[in-house]
């Protein structure tokens, strides 16, 4: 066997070499489009999920993020500097979503990271971006993420751009309360995101005098959700508020039409915000509620809305590029990514004075609202950061 | 909990069938290939979902009429098997059962791989085959869909019994299942039966995948835990067992669904567990298994 083996070194060494050469010419084109320039290049890492079973959020957010940086060279920079994004997948997994992130602050040098797409990978990354004074900004919703139960205070160098849950189970819950309903049934899916709506949905609930029948779960891969809904439909809720995202939230619009409940007013989480969800429902989403960022709906928006332009123009430069209508989650990594090159801009690559900067930014109008950042609050939102739109004729709609 | 009317329980009951049925299916396909090579294919799910993402491709992408995909699709899925058993199986040296179920894992990663770029991650929707105006049967609601799901598995035990029990292929299959030395001593070729035994649990995971899809739609990463269902619906019917593998999935189905209804649908998943490992305890064969059987098995 060895004989055999040794006989052919320069085979092997050849095929070595090219396997490596072939590695090195894969990586290069992935992650550098340096151009040699003598102004320094501003790095901005990204980890998004682009892959698995949260691919529906890093897909948007890394499309989104690809083409912002190639509008902001395109019109020379930040300052003349080139502006280089480097993009991890995380697969949705949170070890690997933590190596991504320090690989981007010890080994690409980056000044400052936006996302990851999750909150469990946020909530996994958030030590690294405090140990190594990187400046973060996350694009998941969970207000844990900014907010250091121990302290009480945000963490220091960690922000986030989505609209936290307890805002859209408010907006939810405001609608409801006008419309005069006190008996709701709530269901959920068993993930993260489920989970966490889930308790904020048990826990806002008196608040708006609201009184919840029912409180069902599912898997996220979950194949049918009839059993759940049945159970719903013999408690006789006023209103059911779902909370899932993924499939799931497309499944159970379609076991409610089947078990004839489209009379009962249905809401889903702001999870629902891409028009594929209303096309896979295949016309069962009509009459649906949710509550949605500004970009979902940049077209309904009246010309007085303060965020009308900024979303007309992320639309119709998605749509240009990318030839798919735009899901709210890209939304996120827009104003994630625009918040960071705003502080690169006022004050060039000092990771300090970068958080310095974002902690103090007041006004910004980005794709999911008017962003005033302080001290206090890294996320920056409120209530109002949230449109409802009831689904109709296949195509959202505002509520008023 | 609180008690539930009649109407609630038969639909609990009719949505048990329907998701079992799958289970069933998946089942069975794990069995023909255990029955054969001793090895537990975990890409059994990954079978499913080519299924159903091959006949949306072939029915709503390229406009092929329902039945004519239907058969495409199997044809299709069952030549997947076929190849992986030529390429991810036979070629390797030492087939000890774990490398060969190592193997297979591999080969779900690598279909599941595949099937994200070739359809993307969203999932995807098929029409239903007849409809979707539901039946109303004593208050509780069955999609016509369910019907061909039920319909389907039926269907396929028959073909499956008549195709073991009479033809001289699945007696072969069988001898190879009871003694695989001795088989080869007769003259049966068993490497091909091992590639009829993926090419078979291919084609049956491609009709669940395809019967699923219209009711669940489908989407690259569904295989692995219509997997794992399947697989408990396998060891509680009993490794290896024809039947079991129906009663057993049917089994979880349906405790699933009650268990949801009745109890708490947070704790679903955990139900059909509590039950397998109940049956384990006394019974550790499986409820259909043989024993004696189990023992002569490698694994």
């Amino acid at each position: 066997m060895m004989k055999k083996v040794s006989k052919k070194p320069i085979v092997k060494a050849i095929v070595v070499i090219s396997v490596i050469l072939l590695c090195g010419i894969f990586m290069f084109s992935c992650t550098s489009k340096k151009v040699d320039e003598k102004a320094e290049v501003y790095k901005v890492g990204a980890v998004f999920s682009v892959t698995g079973r949260a691919s529906f959020l890093g897909d948007p957010e890394k499309k989104t993020a690809e083409l912002i940086v190639e509008k902001i060279n395109a019109d020379g920079g930040i300052n003349g500097h080139k502006l280089e994004l480097i993009v991890y997948d995380t697969e949705g997994d949170a070890t690997k979503c933590n190596l991504a992130v320090k690989k981007l602050i010890n080994q690409d040098k980056v000044s400052a990271v936006i996302g990851p797409s999750i909150s469990g990978n946020s909530m996994a990354v958030v030590p690294v971006a405090e140990e190594t004074e990187t400046p973060l900004v996350s694009c998941a919703a969970s207000y844990k993420i900014v907010f250091n139960e121990e302290t009480g205070k945000p963490y220091k160098w960690v922000f986030k751009t989505p609209q936290s849950d307890s805002m859209a189970v408010e907006a939810i819950y405001t609608n409801l309360k006008k419309n005069g309903i006190t008996k709701i049934a709530i269901m959920s899916v068993t993930s993260g995101f489920g989970a966490s709506g889930r308790g904020e949905l048990l826990k806002y609930a008196s608040e708006y005098g609201l009184t919840i029948l029912a409180d069902e779960q599912y898997g996220p891969k979950d194949t049918d959700i009839t059993v759940q809904l049945t159970k719903i439909k013999g408690k006789a809720p006023e209103a059911i508020v779902n909370w899932s995202i993924g499939p799931t939230q497309v499944l159970v619009l379609r076991n409610r039409s089947d078990l004839g409940m489209n009379d009962i007013p249905f809401y889903q989480s702001h999870g629902f915000g891409s028009r594929k969800n209303i096309e896979q429902a295949a016309g069962t989403a009509e009459g649906v509620y949710c509550p949605l960022g500004a970009c979902n709906i940049a077209e309904l928006l009246p010309d007085s809305h303060p965020q009308k332009k900024v979303t007309m123009k992320y639309m119709e430069e998605y749509k240009a590029k990318y030839n798919e209508g735009l899901s709210s989650f890209g939304g996120h990594a827009w104003d994630a990514l625009y918040i960071v090159a705003a502080a690169l801009e006022a004050v060039g690559n000092d990771k300090a004075k970068i958080r310095d900067y974002i902690e103090n930014i007041k006004g910004y109008v980005g794709q999911h609202g008017v962003f005033n950042f302080s001290p206090d609050d890294h996320n920056g939102l409120t209530k109002e950061a949230f449109n409802m739109v009831v689904v109709k004729d296949d195509d959202w709609a505002l509520v008023e | 909990m609180d008690g539930a009317s009649t109407s609630q329980i038969l639909q609990y009951l009719i949505t048990g069938i329907t998701i079992g049925s799958i289970y069933a299916m998946v089942a069975i396909g794990f069995n023909i290939i255990y029955n054969v090579t001793d090895i537990i294919n975990f890409a059994q799910g990954e079978f499913v979902m080519l299924g159903g993402m091959s006949m949306v491709l072939f029915h709503v992408i390229l406009g092929i009429p329902i039945i004519i995909a239907f058969l495409f699709t199997i044809i299709l899925v069952t030549l997947v098997g076929l190849i992986v058993d030529r390429f991810a199986i036979r070629p390797i040296r030492q087939p000890s059962v774990l490398t060969l179920i190592i193997a297979t894992i591999a080969v779900s990663i690598l279909l599941k791989g595949i099937a994200m770029f070739a359809w993307g991650k969203d999932p995807l929707d098929l029409p239903a085959f007849s409809g979707r105006t539901p039946i109303q049967l004593f208050g509780a609601v069955i999609q016509p869909q369910y019907l061909w799901v039920i319909g389907l598995l039926v269907v396929t035990v028959l073909i499956l019994t008549f195709f073991f029990e009479k033809t001289i292929i699945g007696k072969a299959m069988r001898a190879c299942a009871d003694n695989p030395d001795a088989a080869s001593l007769v003259g049966i070729n068993v490497k091909k039966m091992i590639m009829l035994s993926f090419s078979l649990s291919a084609g049956i995971g491609a009709i669940a995948g395809i019967v699923i899809t219209p009711i669940s739609l489908m989407e690259y990463d569904r295989g692995a835990m219509l997997a794992i269902k399947g697989f408990s619906a396998v060891i509680l019917g009993g490794l290896g067992s024809f039947p079991g593998a129906i009663v057993g999935g049917l089994l979880i189905g349906i405790i699933e669904s009650l268990g949801a209804g009745l109890i708490s649908s947070g704790y679903k998943d955990a139900f059909a567990l509590i039950v397998l490992l109940g049956v384990l305890f006394f019974k550790p064969s499986g409820l259909l298994g043989n024993i004696e059987i189990s023992k002569i098995k490698r694994f």
